[in-house]
């Protein structure tokens, strides 16, 4: 599973950060940073949540 | 088959009404049900005004209309579907909030105001709200029941927080709670609206001109110091995002926290087992904003181009109401809507704090006000009960954000 993010699309609602923070956190700019860029599969459920539920679909995950 | 406002001839007296009432505070009106069935993205009249806007009334196509850039929330557009009367020279003077602009200029104003939101700046938060509720229910307790649970805690609670944040003196409280309520109020005539805006403003301006001079630590002086360099709000614009903020944090959390009382009031059984498991509260609430989704104001929309929803053209220049309660009473996406569940796994899809850019920036701070609130009456005041019969309160049927005005609770 790989993740890739698009800052610039970035609203910073924050939910990824609270759904998945072993893969995401914000940055002093509240937009999104990805911590794991290849997480392991048990953090995959959450991964899933916080791409389904970012609100400016910021959030990608291939794999 | 794809239709068009333009195909069909249409009165005001031949469409549905909007908005339309609950005729259960724990449910959606009824008439979304059968829209989300037959008639997904179909066509009512506005009561304000007769004149016609899409109604989109699917979990799918409410996320695809809010992720769409090519709609607007401009409300000084032609086909913009206002939901209270405003007069066309009340309308050009408007200056817009953030709620209402577009990219580039919601981009850069909401951009400075991020930081305020993360998931790390609410949970620094955590100790202060916490305390917070404690003094209120400290209160509640020495004053002993029955009490009214809204003048109590559920409106203190948010206003004291937003205050806090914003460096707006809660001795000014019962002033701007009342400029508040009034903007919600669908019954104002347009003149007791302005001159409720009005006052709000003058109020915020003088605030705001003080933080000028004399910047506190509060996100108004954040904003304007930021401002400084950044450039992306005049004066005016900052008094109207800080009344966007005062509002939208005061009756959005307040009618939340007395609605979720009252629904755990009415399920003893799920109100026990958070009692025996306080891990279940973050879910709960997730549920307990499903379930109410107490605002279909905020997510009104109108067309900049030609776009396709469920199979429908809409046109450029008309108007949308993505109905977000609507949303969260999908069968497709939360199996028996109407059933408050709150071990109910998908509960978090719910569009209660809209979705998109729009997406309320405040949604992690009001979930950890409803946790905490929750969390400390379970434990607290574990005998909590009604003390008046449901027939007789009174649901803000016709606000813009659905509440219940007055909570009378006993222990």
């Amino acid at each position: 599973m790989r993740v890739t993010t698009e800052q610039d699309r970035c609203v910073g609602s924050g939910q990824c950060a609270m759904l998945s923070p072993e893969v995401f956190d914000q940055d002093d700019a509240g937009l999104v940073v990805v911590l794991q860029q290849e997480p392991g599969e048990d953090l995959r459920a959450g991964v899933l949540q916080a791409v389904d539920l970012c609100p400016s679909r910021s959030l990608h995950v291939e794999g | 088959m794809t239709q068009s406002a333009d195909a069909t001839p249409e009165t005001g007296a031949s469409l549905p009404q909007f908005p339309m009432r609950r005729t259960c505070p724990f449910s959606e009106p009824r008439e979304y049900a059968e829209m989300r069935a037959n008639d997904p993205v179909s066509r009512a009249a506005l009561k304000v005004n007769g004149k016609p806007a899409w109604l989109v009334t699917r979990h799918e196509h409410v996320r695809q209309v809010l992720g769409d850039s090519r709609v607007s929330s401009n409300l000084k557009l032609p086909g913009y579907p206002h939901q209270f009367h405003i007069p066309e020279e009340m309308l050009a003077q408007v200056r817009l909030m953030m709620l209402n602009m577009d990219a580039p200029e919601h981009t850069a104003q909401r951009r400075m105001l991020i930081p305020e939101f993360t998931a790390r700046r609410i949970k620094e938060m955590r100790p202060r709200i916490q305390e917070i509720v404690d003094e209120r229910v400290d209160a509640m307790l020495a004053a002993g029941g029955p009490v009214d649970l809204v003048t109590a805690l559920a409106l203190p609670v948010p206003s004291l927080v937003i205050c806090e944040l914003l460096g707006v003196p809660y001795e000014d409280h019962a002033q701007f709670e009342q400029w508040s309520a009034a903007m919600m109020n669908h019954d104002l005539s347009p003149a007791e609206y302005g001159a409720a805006v009005q006052a709000l403003d003058m109020y915020l301006d003088k605030l705001v001109t003080l933080k000028e001079d004399e910047p506190g630590d509060d996100l108004i002086s954040r904003f304007l110091e930021k401002n400084r360099t950044e450039q992306v709000a005049d004066h005016v614009d900052v008094v109207t995002m800080a009344r966007l903020m005062l509002v939208g944090g005061h009756e959005t959390t307040a009618n939340m926290i007395a609605l979720g009382v009252l629904a755990l009031l009415q399920h003893p059984e799920q109100m026990a087992a958070l009692q025996a498991d306080p891990g279940l509260l973050p879910g709960a609430i997730e549920e307990l904003l499903r379930v109410f989704s107490i605002s279909d104001s905020g997510t009104a929309r109108v067309a900049l181009e030609d776009i396709e929803v469920g199979g429908v053209t809409i046109r450029a220049g008309e108007g949308i109401l993505a109905l977000n309660n609507a949303a969260d009473h999908d069968e497709s996406v939360f199996p028996e809507p109407g059933r408050l569940d709150i071990h109910r796994k998908e509960a978090r899809s719910h569009l209660a704090f809209g979705y998109g850019v729009h997406q309320c920036i405040g949604a992690n701070l009001a979930r950890v006000e409803l946790e905490t609130v929750y969390g400390t009456l379970l434990r607290r005041i574990p005998g909590l009960r009604l003390a008046a019969g449901q027939d007789e309160l009174r649901f803000k049927d016709d606000a813009m954000v659905y509440g219940v005005y007055e909570l009378p609770v006993t222990w």
